[in-house]
């Protein structure tokens, strides 16, 4: 591709996407639906600004799924992977058995060979795993019930597609008509067997060895290049690593999205999780929406035009019978009401496998070219109406018939995430985050230092690796979820950027800081933070309460003047606060800022001679007025 | 209209069936303020100056709290000895709380039953009260009939619900000025006289 059509063609994407999703977001939408518009309206049909190129486009974006589901892998345990089991080979598999059964079954009775009628059963019995992910993770409907068993059927699909490609070609129709196997297509399904065991092995042997490194090398090497402190060279590491392994699996056969998935699952307990999570993501976002760019483009608005009741009609009843699939299988496996409806409706669409799969079809003479471009359009359009499809769920489905439940549902919270995020784990933040680790509070904690994460992952802490001014770490550190967001990091500036960050983008989060000096206080009052203590004051007061017992004060006197010049301090620090502010002292160098700093404080000493606390317990003042009395009346005998 | 002042001394509220339910009753009532001192001195390092104003700005107080050990929670024997200071609260010069309406809101296991002082060796919920009717009395200030919740330990969540709404009933008839300062004081508990 020439410079200038690449430039041309990233312009016209980009700006697709800039203006329809945000649009489309507004509207109440959701992201797919505007990427899928933008793909309609710059595709051949309307506007005609990208042509057959869409195509490869979408081959090329389709890796925004690979990456999506090596994320999904990292946020998931295998514990919880083996507990899925059930609802992946249960729910999964009876889903696409039955979907294709029936959907095959239309099929022949509309005239397909029976083989064509398998192909078509298998191809459109898959759900779009970009689309259902996206739209659920951007509800933020994945930890529900109805997010785990969509997740499980996808899962089981993508497992799936291997065997389906493997079995296309023995579906051409010519083994069908004749009714019997001729002698050829026997010796060809033995040479499959055999290649399939050497496939076989290879398989295992690629699917231990990302095993083994992501469970005992990779974390050495992130250790390496965390070092350097060079976040680009993070990120390529990250895409390396996903790339490779996709590549490999594609390599044996295996599908490159299912590679990417085990290797976030493997990497779900390292370290850098978080870290590897916001580089990922940025690309994953992008790819998906090129992806469903591209999905939207293809649509042929012109066989749509030409033939408008049978395509309806077929999208209609594709749509209405994975539907009821869905929904009697989910009743089955325990899913309830509006979960039940949501599950149904996020998945009764083609997949961005059927893309494959038809064209695969095709090559290998099973269908013909008229079927195949109808399959395509319908799969296009049935992807299309699927956030409509959830949109109406949302909107009339739900409230109207599960009205009660509806409300409830919205309570449950995550259960894995944690309530509480410290930013900065070092000499600071340690001392907190044990004392809330030893009321059982838990905490996500995040660091930047390698070596302290190194040395506190050794004694069961669970530290993550990553700088917190990116919004992209908080929200995978569950910025969502959490209650309270502690700032502990010792740098002023780091400090007041992620301030800044969750304020804007967590409105809800309770912001508790570290203050390093008077200006960075005067810094997180101005911007209204729910606390604020001042890193070195409470132990200096500490040692200063044990000063004075060793000259002689006793110690609950001592305790409680420290505790008078606490509050003391409390009302100097807001007194200064009101007074500062455009002085000069901005312009200083940080010596002179101290110094400054110091007299502001000394001064205020002075000048405020404090309320004495406890005077009530002194009893001279009441002995002085009873001496008094008696003095005046010398009768009285008080 | 009367300003109400419910200061709420109960060291672990998360816990307690009655004083919350019955501070939850009144808390957000017109003209009346509700505080939970365990809440805002939790390092008993009780600000004087501001508690002064609290009492100065206030036409009746009420302390609430449990009956423990037949007295009340160490804070409230703080927030004594520190806010009702010389010269302030009492003394020739001490005359800032003169006149106002001071109230015990007290609960308790025992029942009324037990605490009949005619039995050997047991006092009345009033003679236990003693040293906080004549510290309020050396103040200059009204101490009225106090309001009792008898046998927490037994009351079910109905029991508990009637006792928080005669609560309210009280701390409003407190606020609108129902009564005078006589009858509120005549009664052995308030709630004789207003439930």
């Amino acid at each position: 591709m020439h410079q200038q059509d690449f430039f041309q063609n990233a312009i016209i994407y980009l700006l697709a996407a800039v203006i329809s999703v945000p649009v489309a977001k507004r509207l109440g939408f959701g992201s797919v639906l505007g990427y899928l518009l933008a793909g309609m309206i710059i595709g051949p049909f309307v506007l005609g600004l990208i042509g057959s190129e869409g195509e490869d486009v979408m081959n090329f974006a389709e890796f925004g799924v690979v990456m999506m589901l090596f994320l999904i892998g990292l946020e998931l345990k295998p514990n919880l992977l083996w507990e899925m089991r059930k609802s992946i080979f249960g729910l999964g598999g009876l889903q696409l058995v039955i979907s294709a059964v029936l959907i095959g079954t239309i099929a022949v009775v509309l005239g397909q060979t029976v083989g064509a009628g398998v192909a078509i059963g298998l191809t459109l019995g898959l759900s779009s795993t970009a689309i259902v992910l996206q739209t659920l993770n951007e509800k933020g409907l994945m930890k529900q019930a109805s997010g785990q068993a969509s997740f499980s059927v996808l899962l089981f699909q993508d497992i799936s597609v291997v065997p389906i490609l493997a079995l296309i070609p023995l579906l051409a129709s010519s083994a069908f008509s004749a009714g019997t196997a001729s002698h050829e297509d026997i010796r060809y399904i033995g040479e499959l067997e055999i290649t399939g065991w050497v496939q076989v092995a290879m398989m295992l042997v690629v699917i231990s060895g990302i095993v083994v490194v992501g469970l005992y090398l990779v974390k050495y090497v992130f250790r390496i290049i965390a070092r350097t402190g060079l976040r680009e060279i993070f990120t390529a590491t990250a895409l390396l690593l996903v790339i490779a392994t996709a590549m490999l699996m594609d390599l044996v056969g295996l599908s490159p999205a299912l590679g990417a998935f085990l290797s976030g699952i493997v990497l779900a307990n390292n370290e850098y999780r978080h870290e590897l999570e916001a580089d990922v993501e940025p690309f994953k976002g992008l790819l998906l929406g090129l992806f469903f760019i591209s999905v939207g483009a293809s649509i042929n608005f012109g066989l749509l035009i030409s033939s408008p009741g049978l395509i309806v009609i077929l999208l209609f009843s594709l749509i209405a019978v994975k539907f009821m699939v869905l929904f009697i299988l989910g009743r089955f496996f325990g899913l309830r009401g509006g979960q039940n409806t949501l599950f149904a409706f996020a998945l009764a669409q083609g997949g961005e496998f059927a893309f494959v799969l038809v064209a695969f079809s095709l090559n290998n003479g099973v269908i013909d070219a008229g079927v195949s471009s109808i399959l395509l359009l319908v799969v296009a359009l049935s992807m299309a109406v699927t956030p409509l499809l959830l949109l109406l769920n949302d909107k009339l489905i739900l409230p109207l018939a599960f009205r009660s439940e509806y409300i409830r549902e919205h309570d449950v919270i995550d259960q894995n995430g944690h309530p509480v995020i410290i930013a900065g784990f070092g000499r600071f933040g340690v001392g907190m985050g044990r004392f809330l680790i030893a009321n059982g509070i838990k905490a996500t904690i995040l660091d930047d230092n390698p070596d302290n994460i190194e040395v506190l992952r050794k004694f069961g802490f669970k530290v993550y690796y990553g700088d917190a001014t990116r919004a992209d770490l908080l929200a995978s550190a569950g910025a969502g979820e959490a209650k309270v967001l502690v700032v502990a990091v010792d740098d002023k500036h780091q400090s007041l950027k992620i301030v800044d960050l969750a304020k804007r983008n967590y409105p809800h989060l309770k912001i508790l800081v570290r203050s390093t000096d008077l200006d960075h206080t005067y810094e997180l009052l101005d911007r209204k933070v729910d606390g604020i203590k001042r890193d070195t004051f409470e132990s200096s007061l500490r040692l200063g309460t044990e000063v004075l017992t060793h000259l002689g004060y006793n110690s609950y006197r001592a305790h409680r003047l420290a505790g008078t010049f606490r509050q003391h301090n409390r009302k100097v620090i807001h007194e200064l606060y009101r007074h500062h502010g455009e002085d000069e002292k901005k312009y200083l160098s940080e010596a002179k800022k101290f110094a400054s700093e110091l007299e502001e404080l000394l001064q205020a000493e002075n000048e405020d001679s404090s309320h004495e606390q406890d005077c009530s317990w002194d009893v001279s003042s009441r002995r002085e007025e009873i001496q008094q009395i008696n003095r005046s009346s010398p009768k009285g005998s008080n | 209209m009367n300003r109400v002042s419910i200061l709420v001394f109960h060291p672990l509220m998360h816990k307690s069936r009655v004083n919350q339910k019955l501070a939850l009753a009144v808390d957000g009532m017109e003209g009346v303020s509700t505080r939970f001192m365990y809440d805002i001195y939790p390092d008993f390092y009780i600000d004087v100056k501001k508690e002064q104003e609290v009492l100065l700005e206030s036409d009746t107080i009420v302390w609430q709290h449990p009956f423990y050990w037949y007295s009340s929670p160490s804070l409230l024997k703080e927030w004594i000895d520190l806010v009702l200071e010389h010269g302030f609260a009492y003394g020739r010069k001490g005359r800032a709380l003169e006149g106002k309406q001071i109230m015990s809101t007290i609960s308790t296991g025992g029942r009324r039953e037990a605490y009949l002082s005619d039995e050997d060796g047991k006092f009345s919920v009033r003679q236990l009260l003693a040293p906080f009717e004549q510290t309020t009395t050396l103040c200059r200030m009204n101490y009225l009939s106090p309001f009792v919740t008898h046998g927490t330990h037994l009351l079910d969540e109905n029991g508990i619900g009637e006792a928080a709404s005669g609560y309210a009933k009280v701390i409003g008839a407190l606020r609108d000025g129902l009564y005078s300062t006589e009858e509120l004081r005549k009664h052995e508990y308030i709630n004789d006289l207003i439930l």
